[in-house]
């Protein structure tokens, strides 16, 4: 499967953050998310979630949600081809 | 753009004065649009009125009521039920003699019977109800609280509950969960008005470009 994970997580984060267009290709493994941006607040979260359901076409259980996965970007987009790999 | 009130009906037949955000120069096409639900609707708060704006200029009056126990209204929020949300909007449609409308996303879920029913970005009330229950799940988790979905919906059918900071009677989440927007509106999709929906921005923010696509659509629909 050709990985796209990052290229549209990248987009997602954007339309949550309201992010300008590319400023979301700046991020690194290490940018944090969770605890670091003040806009992402736990409804924030919740939408973020909802999009990366939706758009990686997965379910993501109450439990796998943890502090780790949120907390920087390559956390986020690690927990994310994992979930696409499974699905 | 004039804010006004109109006779609501409240449960048990008495009338309350509710507030509804309008642009009214007496023409033949007149708009009701059923605002956006909870947290989206600070976030589409201004996207609304934008829209409302440009129909204005365009020849179309619009009425955006507040939802009893919503906005500004003085009506305490725990009494609401769903149904009750329903009987208020038709209420304000046959106060402003509307002749269309449309609803804004978990507005969609309220819009009244009518002739032309618009539907912009239109979501299941369940939808809406697991993503509001997935932020107090996180919200929880922050100050070391363990809830679950599962176990937060089952509490809220049991006393009700809070979700993004509205108090939902337990009567409010048996009866709204089951909603689905109408099956006769003409839905008007995120793909026509183009980029990303605003209801999804953790800021309420803003964009010209998509209160032009979103008039011109309602124009396009009621021309």
């Amino acid at each position: 499967m050709s990985d796209d994970t990052d290229l549209l997580l990248r987009r997602i984060l954007t339309d949550v953050l309201g992010l300008k267009q590319n400023q979301a290709s700046e991020f690194t493994e290490d940018t944090g998310l969770f605890g670091h941006l003040p806009e992402l607040d736990s409804m924030a979260v919740a939408g973020l979630l909802t999009e990366l359901e939706d758009r990686l076409d997965i379910v993501i259980d109450d439990d796998e949600i943890d502090g780790e996965m949120l907390e920087t970007y390559g956390g986020l987009l690690a927990f994310a081809k994992a979930k696409r790999e499974e699905a | 753009m004039t804010p006004l009130l109109w006779p609501c009906p409240l449960p048990g037949g008495a009338i309350a004065e509710e507030y509804a955000l309008t642009f009214d120069r007496g023409r033949a096409k007149r708009l009701l649009i059923v605002p956006a639900l909870f947290d989206e609707a600070n976030r589409l708060r201004r996207f609304t009125v934008e829209v409302m704006r440009r129909l204005d200029g365009a020849g179309i009056d619009a009425f955006l009521p507040d939802l009893p126990g919503t906005n500004e209204s003085l009506q305490s929020l725990t009494v609401q039920e769903p149904h009750d949300w329903a009987d208020a909007m038709a209420a304000a449609s046959h106060h402003f003699g509307a002749t269309a409308v449309l609803g804004m996303r978990g507005g969609c879920l309220f819009t009244p019977s009518m002739q032309q029913v618009l539907l912009y970005a239109p979501v299941k009330a369940s939808a809406q109800l697991r993503q509001m229950l997935r932020a107090r799940m996180l919200a929880s988790r922050e100050i070391g609280r363990e809830e679950t979905r599962d176990g937060l919906m089952a509490l809220g059918l049991a006393i009700g509950i809070e979700l993004a900071g509205y108090q939902l009677s337990a009567e409010f989440i048996r009866q709204f969960e089951p909603l689905t927007p109408r099956e006769d509106g003409v839905e008007i999709a995120q793909e026509t008005v183009g980029g990303s929906g605003l209801w999804l921005r953790a800021e309420p923010g803003e964009s010209a470009e998509q209160a032009d696509a979103l008039a011109a659509a309602v124009l396009v629909a009621l021309s």
